[in-house]
């Protein structure tokens, strides 16, 4: 009977923690991996338009980014009201994007100039006038690989 | 036995794990996971300045006409016609299933897997949109047009492969490029409807 003595000291036994930085690493690299840091803040009021016949990008060192939007709130005083082009952090002119596109292309890889992309993130309620001109410049420019940024929609039309 | 007790003694490793956890934290908040989606175009290449003002003759069997004005109206070859409207319009153009005289010509092509193939490989989509019409209707045609084509694709590449187009290897989806061969061709804007 003496199983069931009361007064036997019955320890629980320790968790052995040993291995949980191991784990925890290999989250942090996971995640190490995965991660690209915010590039550029967003100084246009950018809602992306819908459409359903979407495809994903190149890789991200391959993309260039473009926005095209009003400026948000607190540039509105300085710029005015009028869709703009923002290319980097900051607003440009349309004679811009040709440096721009060059100095991009300048900064990547030999063997993957040709798979450039551009992504254009224009804003849903821009003026095609705008949109235009700028995909002349990006003619101009060579880049003719582009992508118009867009989300999923599922209903039909709008 | 003294010998035992000259032991090198552990190193405390018990915060490694608070250190790595502080780390993981960091990189769970500034990861971002959301790819970016896109309808995917290929501009045409630059003309040269001395050339700009020639014109190519189409066949006027061969071309669709699909004008946006300001006020995101359509016009399909020279009828008003609601966005709903257009995929159907477009599929029955690039296809011409009938061979109806006044769709596209077809013309014989070798192509792989299904020989002799007609192909209407002149027609041509052409796009006009106005400086004042909005980004999202502009959108909605691309993507109208886009899904006829993808629409179209996929339908032979079921009928022949039995599999969407999505999944054929790439000589397949060649093949099935070259009987629905993606011809879009966007003009300048130009001041369409803004005379009233």
């Amino acid at each position: 009977m003496k199983r069931f003595n009361r007064n036997t000291r019955h320890e629980m036994p320790r968790l052995n923690t040993a291995s949980l930085p191991d784990l925890i690493f290999t989250l942090l690299f996971f995640f190490m991996i995965t991660t690209t840091m915010k590039q550029n803040p967003v100084r246009v009021d950018y809602t992306p338009p819908k459409a359903t016949e979407l495809e994903k990008l190149e890789k991200k060192s391959l993309v260039t980014y473009i926005y095209v939007g009003k400026p948000s709130q607190q540039y509105r005083k300085q710029y005015g009201n009028e869709s703009v082009i923002q290319l980097n952090d900051k607003f440009a002119e349309l004679s811009a994007v040709q440096d721009y596109i060059t100095q991009e292309r300048a900064g990547m890889r030999e063997d993957e100039k040709s798979r450039m992309q551009v992504s254009l993130k224009i804003d849903e309620h821009t003026k095609m006038g705008i949109v235009s001109d700028l995909k002349l410049a990006l003619r101009e420019a060579q880049a003719l690989k582009i992508s118009y940024d867009a989300v999923k929609r599922n209903t039909p039309f709008h | 036995m003294g010998r035992l007790n000259r032991k090198v003694p552990d190193i405390n490793s018990s915060s490694t794990a608070d250190i790595a956890f502080l780390l993981l934290i960091f990189f769970l908040i500034a990861t971002s996971m959301d790819t970016d989606l896109g309808i995917q175009r290929r501009l045409p290449p630059p003309v040269p300045k001395e050339m700009i003002r020639e014109n190519v003759k189409i066949n006027e069997r061969n071309l669709l006409s699909v004008l946006i004005n300001s006020d995101n109206q359509l016009l399909v070859n020279g009828k008003e016609t609601d966005i709903s409207q257009l995929r159907p319009k477009v599929e029955e153009f690039i296809d011409n299933q009938r061979n109806s005289p006044d769709l596209p010509e077809k013309i014989d092509m070798e192509v792989p897997f299904f020989g002799i193939y007609p192909v209407t490989k002149n027609h041509v989509i052409s796009l006009q949109n106005h400086r004042d019409t909005e980004y999202q209707a502009y959108i909605e045609v691309q993507n109208e047009l886009v899904a006829a084509y993808n629409n179209l694709r996929n339908r032979l590449s079921r009928q022949k492969f039995g599999k969407s187009f999505a999944e054929l290897t790439d000589p397949q989806k060649e093949a099935i490029r070259m009987i629905y061969p993606l011809r879009i061709s966007e003009a300048e804007p130009r001041n369409l409807g803004s005379q009233k």
